[in-house]
């Protein structure tokens, strides 16, 4: 398709559905008397909750079905996928993988964007400084990827080097390094990315909280003689305990779902997998549906019970 | 948005701080704390300074040193960004207009649907709304590499003889499988905190319109969508930054096919096959950066608010 065709196409698609949404409320207008109710409901309510139930929910079901059978989902296995997840060694490798990001990127991500929000709190360049954190959320976790993997880029000790993080190795005097490719610490090398981009996010929620600390509070400590860190441990951390824990979850959930960083920095090899990039490649390269539905239904096992305790933590925040 | 709680500080609790050059005094005492803060803030910016310096050097200073060599050497060039936009092997400006091609529709579409939706289940009553609201806001915890094979089955494979949506042959050459599920995966999110505002206009100002005669459909269009516009603005940044980034739904829908794909596709490509062309990576970046960074800026009030709230999306 040329460009001039795309952008019919696009000009199409939103002039149908302007136009489809214009007509059909100008029925449910007209319509009136008793069975006008029915029509208005139904033209508010029912497109997205079609949408929802035949693009979510039944194939949601419909995944969990697959992955009680076999590749080309031909017959019944029972648990034989999940047995493969939890016996096979690559499989088990992506395990410990995802494991080891969903420990490492919330607690540090959030370490990180605590301190600086407390650091930087109420200081003349609060803006800016707060900015130069944030802005890696707003780009593509490709673009981070790309970003990060130049500064990995790896050349033999004695050439010119042009990523940073081996220039400064040759700058202490120490051979260069293949971040990307040595195990195990390469997971670590993928999981500073996820880091980067979230802090950011940690950092403004975080600060958010600090600032709605009540100033009684931090005066009465400060009449008590406390300052410096233990203000940080006994007042500021207590008194934002449930922004941390929404932070935290938030971050273990996205961080479960990681896939563009594996994709893009190292497509999955040097046993650098992860559960829903390995679901991608099983699904969609080696075609193994069985195998690829189990491993989703797999990542939806352990988002739920998180989501859940997200959602309650966060009705409580508004409560209060 | 009232699931943004934590995100917006009381404005009472700033007024009466401490005065800003006894705070400042503060900190600066202590040169740890500066200089931690500062270690911080370098550490982030750094190697996105790297990237973007390299994307304006020539291809033979990229290639041959690093780009803190720059500061020695100050060349300036656009011959990377010309040569990864038009040259016919990266051809990233085709790409950049499929990004704007499928970013578009993925969010009118989810937006208005959510919101006529949202009213709904704000102020229509109709059997069963409570437990059908339930389900809608319970189906955000399935993440969507649940749903992906199922979907893409029906879009090849669609039941009761209707149009095959998937492949070259489609309608829209296969741009609205990418639609459809950036605008599924959009709603029970987009629906929720949507229905959180509505549900805090007075029940007054609807029952006042009503009862001068006004349908369902004239106090939404009339009352509740300007009412609604910050709302509605928060969440069409969030959902245009998610669908511009976007990785792997452009991949699983886009069937493949390098026509309708995004910038976020071909330059995970070009990562693989050009992975030492780093004058193109470093320009192919920006060229996919700018347009998130410029909405980002714009909207950064509403893109923090809807951030928080949307962040079990996915």
């Amino acid at each position: 398709m040329s460009t001039g065709e795309k952008l019919v196409q696009l000009v199409i698609a939103i002039a149908l559905f302007v136009g489809v949404v214009a007509v059909v409320l100008l029925i449910a207008d007209r319509v009136k008397s008793k069975r006008g109710e029915v029509v208005q409901t139904t033209a508010f309510v029912l497109p997205a909750v079609l949408m929802i139930g035949i693009g979510l929910l039944y194939p949601a079901l419909r995944t969990i079905y697959e992955s009680f059978r076999d590749a080309n989902s031909t017959k019944f296995v029972g648990l034989d996928n999940y047995h493969t997840i939890f016996t096979n060694g690559d499989e088990l490798t992506v395990l410990r993988n995802t494991a080891l990001w969903v420990i490492v990127t919330p607690v540090l991500a959030t370490l990180i964007g605590l301190v600086y929000a407390v650091l930087v709190d109420r200081t003349r360049f609060e803006k800016f400084a707060k900015a130069l954190i944030f802005l890696p959320m707003a780009i593509s976790l490709v673009g981070a990827s790309l970003i990060w993997k130049f500064v990995y880029d790896y050349r033999a000790t004695e050439n010119d080097q042009i990523g940073l993080a081996n220039q400064l190795l040759k700058w202490l005097g120490m051979d260069t390094y293949r971040f990307l490719l040595t195990e195990p610490w390469n997971t670590m090398f993928l999981i500073v990315i996820m880091i980067w981009v979230q802090a950011g996010f940690a950092m403004t929620v975080l600060s958010a909280s600090i600032k709605a600390i009540p100033d009684d509070i931090i005066e009465a400590a400060k009449l008590d003689g406390v300052s410096g860190f233990r203000m940080f441990r006994y007042i500021t951390v207590p008194s934002i305990r449930p922004s941390l824990i929404v932070v935290l979850t938030t971050i273990s959930i996205t961080t479960l779902k990681v896939f563009d960083i594996v994709r893009t920095a190292t497509g999955g090899n040097f046993n650098t997998s992860v559960l829903a990039y390995e679901f991608y490649v099983q699904s969609f390269r080696s075609f193994n549906t069985g195998l690829g539905a189990a491993l989703a239904v797999l990542l939806f096992v352990l988002v739920m019970p998180i989501v859940i305790y997200n959602i309650r933590q966060m009705r409580k925040l508004e409560a209060r | 948005m009232t699931t943004t709680t934590p995100q917006v500080p009381a404005p009472a609790a700033v007024v009466g701080r401490q005065r800003p050059a006894e705070v400042a005094h503060d900190k600066l005492s202590n040169p740890w704390a500066s200089l931690a803060a500062i270690v911080i803030a370098v550490l982030w910016t750094i190697p996105t300074v790297g990237l973007l310096i390299s994307s304006f050097r020539p291809q033979a200073d990229v290639q041959a040193s690093g780009w803190w060599t720059w500061f020695t050497n100050p060349t300036v060039t656009l011959d990377n960004y010309h040569a990864v936009l038009t040259g016919s092997d990266t051809n990233l400006a085709t790409y950049f207009v499929n990004s704007i091609v499928i970013t578009l529709p993925a969010v009118i579409i989810p937006i208005s649907l959510a919101t006529m939706a949202a009213y709904a289940f704000a102020w229509m009553k109709f059997p069963g709304r409570d437990l059908l609201f339930v389900a809608v806001f319970a189906m955000q915890i399935v993440p969507i590499q649940v749903t992906m094979i199922p979907l893409l089955k029906l879009y090849v494979n669609p039941p009761f003889g209707l149009p095959q949506l998937a492949g070259a042959s489609a309608p829209g050459g296969g741009f609205y499988t990418i639609w459809l599920s950036h605008s599924i995966f959009a709603l029970p999110l987009a629906i929720y905190l949507l229905h959180n505002f509505m549900k805090e206009v007075p029940a007054e100002l609807i029952e006042a319109a009503r009862v001068d005669g006004a349908g369902h459909v004239r106090i939404f269009l009339r009352i509740m969508l300007p009412l609604m516009t910050p709302a509605i603005a928060a969440f069409a940044i969030f959902q245009f930054l998610w669908v511009w980034n976007d990785l792997l739904v452009a991949l699983v829908f886009g069937g493949g096919s390098l026509d309708v794909s995004p910038l976020t596709v071909r330059l995970a490509e070009l990562s693989g096959t050009r992975d030492q062309d780093w004058h193109l990576l470093a320009a192919g970046a920006f060229v996919s950066l700018i347009v998130p960074l410029i909405v980002f800026l714009a909207g950064q009030r509403y893109f923090v608010r809807g951030l928080l709230a949307g962040s079990v999306k996915g």
